[in-house]
C-alpha cells in the first residue's frame, strides 16, 4: 500500500463524514476529504446526506453532534469548497425543530447550501415544512438548476408519490421539465445531477433506485460529462457508466447494512468506537486532467 | 389487605385472560422492514393496531379506503377500526415495497 493511500485511509477513520468533488476539464471526481493531496487549484464543492436529525437511539444517540463534525470538516477544508449540497433525510420525522436545527447547522460553515428532500423530510404537510424552509425558488416538489463554474447542477425530487415497486419516482411533470432545462444546452457542459435515492437501481429489494431514472437520464445522453450524486442507501456505492458517474455518499447519521448481507436495510448497528468509520463527507472537485474519469472506491476501514 | 389484594390481582388476571380468549388484540407488528402477521383476519367493527419495531419510521397507506397514517416512529402505534367486510390491502408509505393485507369478515 503506498503512503497516500494509506493517509488517506487514516483520515477515513475519525472524518465524520463528507465527499468532495473537483471538477477540471469538465471531469468530475470524487475523493475524500482530508487526504494530504486534497489540495487542488480548481473548483470544488462539497456534499453531505442522511443527516437524520432527531434519530437518537442505537447506533447514534446523537446526530446533531455528528452533523456538527461533518460540516467541521468541510468549513476547514484548505480549499474553501464553492458550496454545499446535501442530498436529503435532513431530518428524521420532518419536525420543525429538526428543520430549524439542520439550517441553522448548515450556516456555520458560511456556505451556500443546495438541498434536495429524502422521504424523511416530507412525511408531514405534503413536504410543506421542508418546501417552506428549503424550497425557495424551486418547482414542483422541490426541484431546481442552476450554474456554477460552467457546470450545470440539476436538483432532482424522487421521493414523492412512490409506487408499489417500492422504488424512488421523479414522475412525468418533472421529468419534463428537465428535458426542457437541459435542452438548450451545449454537450461540453458538465452536469451535475443530485437528488436522494440513487438514480440508478443500486438494489432493487431493498427499494435503493428510482424506477424512471432511466429515462431521465436518457435526457443527459449527448453530454460529454454527467455526475449523478445520491445518499439514501448510508454507504458509498459507485459506477461508471459511459459518460455517466454514479455516485452515492455516506451518511452523517448512521451507516445501514450492506445488500446481500444485512437482513434489511435499516440501521446497522456497529461497535461505538467504529462508528465515525462509517459516516462521512465528500468533496467533488473538477480536476484539470485528460484521464478518463476516475471515482475511487475506497473502503470504510483497513 | 394483602389477601384482599392478591384476590383482586387474581380476579383481574382471570378476567384478563378471558378477554383474550374471547379477542385477541388484532396487531400488526412492523419489525424489519416487513407486516406481520399478514394478511391479519378480523371481524367487521374491530380496530387492527399496528406498532412499529423497527428504527426507522413507516406509515400504513390503505388505499382503497385513502387512509394514511402519520409517520410512526419506533414504537409508535396507529389504530384503524374496520367498519365493513372486505379485502384491504396497505402498503407502507415510505417504503411502498412493504405490503400487507386485513380481511375484515362478516
Amino acid at each position: 500500500m503506498n503512503t497516500e493511500r494509506r493517509d488517506v485511509m487514516r483520515c477515513m477513520t475519525w472524518a465524520g463524514a463528507a465527499m468532495v468533488w473537483t471538477v477540471a476539464g469538465g471531469i468530475p471526481r470524487s475523493r475524500l476529504i482530508g487526504a494530504a493531496e486534497a489540495a487542488t487549484s480548481g473548483f470544488s464543492f462539497a456534499q453531505i446526506s442522511d443527516s437524520h436529525l432527531g434519530f437518537d437511539r442505537g447506533v447514534n444517540p446523537n446526530t446533531t453532534g455528528t452533523l456538527q463534525e461533518a460540516l467541521g470538516m468541510v468549513a476547514a477544508m484548505p480549499d474553501k469548497p464553492a458550496f454545499l449540497i446535501h442530498t436529503g433525510d435532513i431530518t428524521h420525522l420532518s419536525k420543525p425543530a429538526q428543520f430549524d436545527t439542520g439550517a441553522e447547522l448548515m450556516k456555520t460553515t458560511g456556505l451556500t447550501t443546495y438541498t434536495v428532500p429524502g422521504e424523511h423530510d416530507i412525511l408531514e404537510d405534503d413536504g410543506k415544512s421542508y418546501l417552506n424552509r428549503y424550497g425557495k425558488g424551486t418547482k414542483g416538489d422541490g426541484w431546481y438548476s442552476f450554474n456554477a463554474h460552467g457546470i450545470h447542477f440539476i436538483g432532482l425530487v424522487n421521493v414523492v408519490n412512490l409506487q408499489g415497486n417500492g422504488l424512488g419516482a421523479l414522475g412525468r411533470e418533472q421529468l419534463e421539465w428537465l428535458e426542457r432545462d437541459v435542452k438548450g444546452l451545449s454537450a461540453s457542459t458538465p452536469i451535475v445531477v443530485f437528488a436522494h435515492v440513487p438514480l440508478w437501481i443500486a438494489y432493487r429489494d431493498w427499494g435503493w433506485g428510482t424506477a424512471d431514472g432511466a429515462q431521465a437520464l436518457g435526457y443527459l445522453k449527448k453530454f460529454g460529462s454527467v455526475t449523478v450524486l445520491n445518499g439514501h442507501i448510508h454507504q458509498v456505492m459507485q459506477k461508471v457508466e459511459g459518460h455517466v458517474a454514479f455516485h452515492a455518499a455516506r451518511s452523517t447519521a448512521f451507516p445501514q447494512g450492506v445488500p446481500g448481507q444485512a437482513k434489511g436495510p435499516g440501521p446497522m448497528m456497529v461497535p461505538p468506537g467504529d462508528l465515525r468509520t462509517y459516516l462521512g463527507i465528500a468533496r467533488v472537485s473538477l480536476v484539470s486532467s485528460s484521464a478518463p474519469l476516475a471515482i475511487v472506491d475506497t473502503p470504510l476501514a483497513g | 389487605m394483602t389477601r384482599w389484594l392478591s384476590c383482586l390481582v387474581g380476579g383481574l388476571l382471570i378476567a384478563a385472560t378471558g378477554l383474550s380468549w374471547a379477542a385477541a388484540p388484532a396487531e400488526v407488528k412492523i419489525d424489519n422492514f416487513t407486516f406481520s402477521p399478514a394478511p391479519l383476519r378480523v371481524k367487521r367493527g374491530e380496530a387492527v393496531t399496528w406498532v412499529n419495531q423497527d428504527d426507522i419510521p413507516h406509515s400504513i397507506v390503505l388505499a382503497a379506503l385513502q387512509v394514511h397514517s402519520h409517520a410512526l416512529d419506533t414504537n409508535g402505534t396507529f389504530v384503524y377500526r374496520f367498519d365493513k367486510a372486505g379485502v384491504y390491502n396497505y402498503i407502507c408509505g415510505l417504503h411502498p415495497a412493504m405490503k400487507g393485507q386485513v380481511v375484515v369478515t362478516q
